[in-house]
């Protein structure tokens, strides 16, 4: 008895989650500007899509962004997970405590300090500037994937390999970094995602000029619902389930 | 370097100095490079805007006032701070209730489902909130699905108006947010000791004793975790307010975002932001006493 009411709960629940994206997905499909009645199937507002200009030249800077910010929030995200896991250093509490203040501190606080700071460092709000908060605002999950990987291992090979006379530098790159790659490859992925989605601290940081995918999907939102909106969010949806999946993957396999 | 010294003495490792040393800099400069730029120095430039004056035609004029905070205690600002956590609380509360019973049926499910399970509970949590919040928007819009099943099913005899009310903003908030709910408290779950439950029900415990006795306390980390999760970003995403609230809901987010980018007052939106800052690091240091204070219950 409890049995199947947990059951029918969990697909309830199940159904509220994917109902509405499930209608989404639908209604790009739908031969009809109302998105109420079903007039039958058509790819025509995919087409649209690609013959929209400005779409493409979001989607491309957004492309080059996420590329650019998960690659290198995954290198420094890194090195701020060795430097935390193998080394005793000054101030090294504090260090952690901000590693803490990036994950923790709400968007809109992070959105509006990287604003100040790259106005009072006199720079052009523009591609520059969206691509260092993106790697600031990925940094931290890359860090704490890494740890935690690193956390799990076997501390024993890393000595065993400086006993055999490896080198620091040969140490991390031949014993610790193949070690730890799923936990790089998965960060890299939730940053590619993150920075690809990321609406709030980019509004503040992109400029009037700069476009980019979520700020133009914000903007159409805006003005109401529109099947060429559902087709670029089904877009996204379909990008997200392919990068979820290879992360699901890489942390089932390894 | 403890596990150094014994490599170095005998003298095996190759450019000890050059490369690991090298490397150890490098490794703790880039660190320290970016935490500092890019996290230490934007929060104090952050408190220093707010304790300055409203520019003219920069964005602040240097001149020390505390103006903008004593504007916070106008009625006007003080309720919009209340109306946010209000909202961000109950949003918070829904996805616990919604999600605990959920949580405790997935991580009970037979063993050779759970993987299925769990990357059905995974995808939203990837999916962007933007998109699930739109999903919403065509969901219960006056012409949406919604309210054509309610006029079919004749539980309505006219279209209900949710869409720009308190209620779209809240389910767009708890539809967004229930992910960030479910992983921290199925975590949880994953990793309660069955057999303490099996025990109270053995000694007569009945449904509501295992429930408020034994679950609730065991899982009481996951549930912190989970309602930290919700709650604090519930308070800045703006874009749920303005999609599904219309112009209508005020909330901290969108106040901080219009300070910044259409009423140009850096310091007051400055200043709104230490404040909700302050309130968040309270709440986050009643979660590290809590989790002390639970950790110290379970080694006695």
């Amino acid at each position: 008895m409890i049995r199947t009411l947990a059951r029918v709960y969990q697909g309830l629940v199940f159904l509220l989650l994917y109902l509405p994206i499930a209608v989404l997905v639908a209604f790009s499909f739908n031969d009809s500007r109302s998105s109420l009645t079903w007039r039958g199937f058509t790819t025509d507002w995919y087409v649209k899509l690609i013959e929209d200009g400005d779409l493409l030249v979001a989607a491309g800077n957004s492309a080059v962004v996420a590329l650019l910010a998960a690659t290198c929030a995954t290198v420094i995200g890194t090195l701020t997970a060795l430097a935390l896991y193998r080394y005793r250093f000054r101030g090294k509490t504090m260090a952690e405590g901000l590693v803490f203040v990036l994950i923790m501190a709400p968007e809109i606080v992070m959105g509006i300090s990287l604003l100040i700071l790259f106005v009072a460092l006199g720079m052009g709000l523009g591609f520059t500037t969206v691509l260092l908060a993106h790697v600031t605002f990925c940094l931290p999950f890359v860090t704490v994937t890494v740890l935690a990987r690193l956390n799990g291992f076997d501390r024993h090979l890393v000595e065993a390999a400086q006993d055999l006379g490896a080198s620091e530098l040969q140490t991390v790159a031949r014993v610790i970094l193949p070690m730890a790659a799923p936990a790089l490859a998965v960060g890299w992925l939730l940053s590619f995602t993150l920075s690809l989605d990321d609406v709030i601290i980019t509004t503040f940081v992109a400029g009037p000029d700069y476009e980019l995918l979520p700020l133009k999907l914000y903007s159409m939102v805006r003005r109401g619902v529109t099947p060429e909106i559902n087709a670029l969010s089904t877009v996204l949806f379909v990008l997200t389930l392919i990068v979820a999946g290879l992360a699901q993957r890489l942390l089932r396999h390894h | 370097m403890a596990e150094r010294p014994i490599v170095a003495a005998r003298g095996e490792a190759r450019d000890l100095r050059g490369e690991g040393g090298g490397f150890r800099r490098v490794a703790i400069g880039t660190t320290w490079f970016w935490l500092l730029l890019f996290a230490l120095a934007p929060n104090l430039l952050v408190v220093a805007v707010s304790l300055l004056e409203r520019g003219e035609r920069e964005f602040v004029r240097v001149a020390f006032s505390v103006g903008s905070y004593v504007r916070l205690l106008d009625p006007l600002y003080a309720g919009v701070f209340w109306s946010s956590f209000r909202l961000a609380a109950i949003a918070t509360i829904v996805c616990l209730l919604i999600a605990y019973p959920f949580a405790l049926a997935v991580a009970r499910a037979p063993l050779r489902w759970r993987p299925a399970l769990l990357a059905l509970v995974v995808i939203p949590f990837w999916t962007s909130s933007l998109v699930r919040t739109y999903a919403i928007v065509i969901l219960i819009k006056t012409e949406g699905l919604l309210n054509a099943g309610l006029l079919a099913l004749g539980l309505v005899d006219e279209p209900i108006e949710i869409l720009y009310t308190e209620l779209a903003v809240l389910i767009g908030f708890v539809y967004t947010e229930l992910p960030f709910m479910v992983l921290p408290l199925y975590a949880a779950m994953e990793k309660l000791d069955w057999r303490l439950v099996e025990a109270a029900r053995d000694l007569g415990a009945g449904a509501w004793a295992v429930l408020w006795r034994v679950l609730v306390p065991l899982t009481l980390p996951g549930i912190i975790a989970g309602s930290m999760l919700v709650f604090l970003p519930a308070l800045g995403m703006f874009y749920v307010a303005d999609v599904l609230g219309g112009a209508k809901e005020l909330l901290i987010g969108n106040l901080i975002r219009d300070q910044f980018l259409s009423a140009r007052d850096w310091p007051f939106g400055a200043a709104a932001s230490v404040v909700v800052t302050l309130l968040m690091a309270a709440l986050i240091g009643v979660y590290a006493l809590s989790q002390r204070r639970l950790g110290s219950r379970g080694a006695a």
